[in-house]
């Protein structure tokens, strides 16, 4: 399942939610992403997740399908916040059910490396010397390629992204 | 053909979302974009350089020898940063 949203969401309920009556799960892996105080070491105020309603979604759920062949899920979960987060806030959770931890693991990790270099969100961060759009990292493309060729969605480590990094 | 900017994409060009009709010769995403440039300072510079550019063809990544039609969604942005 995924969900793109402005609230917060409960860890421990979304959680529960995704192997309860299934007692076929063995194992469930979670990563909670967090926006951080500091960028480039420089204090940072807030941040503004801005993305592409229908296109974010899409993609959300054509990772989930990936993963979901990949590897043998008995559920997963992503939710995506948007609009204006400070330090401390949770921006992403990505959960993965499985009867075995590696699948778990393995799925979990590849979920969010996907999302990071293929969802259409932008995070724009308040500085004390303004606002300043986030630069794609090449060493975020670089964990993206290591799962293999992607089917769609070529964010390719261009020029540019490796000189930002 | 609809149009839509995201990030710094909208912040250069001014526009979030607009609706245009390029001349007919404009058929690919590469040539949309050529054709953009031309539309004014704003839309120059935004578009200055296109390896910072992404672009996605009714909610799908494009690229540039891909075809692109009046009842288009075009969306321009930088590479993504969420998560």
């Amino acid at each position: 399942m995924i969900r793109v949203q402005r609230e917060d969401f409960d860890v421990g309920a979304e959680i529960a939610a995704l192997s309860a009556g299934n007692h076929a799960v063995g194992g469930v892996a979670v990563f909670i992403g967090l926006v951080r105080d500091m960028a480039d070491e420089e204090a940072i105020g807030a941040m503004t997740l801005e993305h592409y309603p229908g296109m974010t979604e899409a993609m959300l759920e054509r990772i989930e399908a990936e993963a979901t062949d990949r590897w043998p899920l008995k559920a997963t979960l992503i939710i995506h916040r948007f609009g204006r987060l400070e330090p401390g806030e949770r921006i992403v959770l990505v959960a993965t059910a499985s009867a075995h931890r590696q699948a778990a693991f393995e799925a979990c990790e590849f979920l969010v490396d996907w999302l990071k270099t293929k969802a259409p969100f932008w995070k724009l961060e308040e500085k004390s010397s303004g606002a300043e759009w986030v630069t794609a990292k090449a060493s975020d493309d670089k964990a993206a390629a290591r799962w293999g060729t992607p089917d769609s969605a070529p964010q390719d480590s261009t020029t540019d992204s490796d000189a930002a990094e | 053909m609809k149009l839509l900017y995201f990030a710094w994409l909208k912040t250069r060009t001014g526009v979030a979302e607009e609706d245009v009709t390029p001349p007919p010769e404009v058929a690919t995403v590469a040539e949309l974009l050529a054709w953009l440039q031309t539309r004014g300072p704003g839309y120059a510079e935004a578009l200055a350089d296109l390896s910072a550019l992404r672009v996605a063809v009714n909610q799908e990544y494009a690229v540039p020898s891909d075809p692109v039609g009046p009842s288009d969604e075009v969306a321009l942005f930088p590479p993504v940063t969420g998560g």
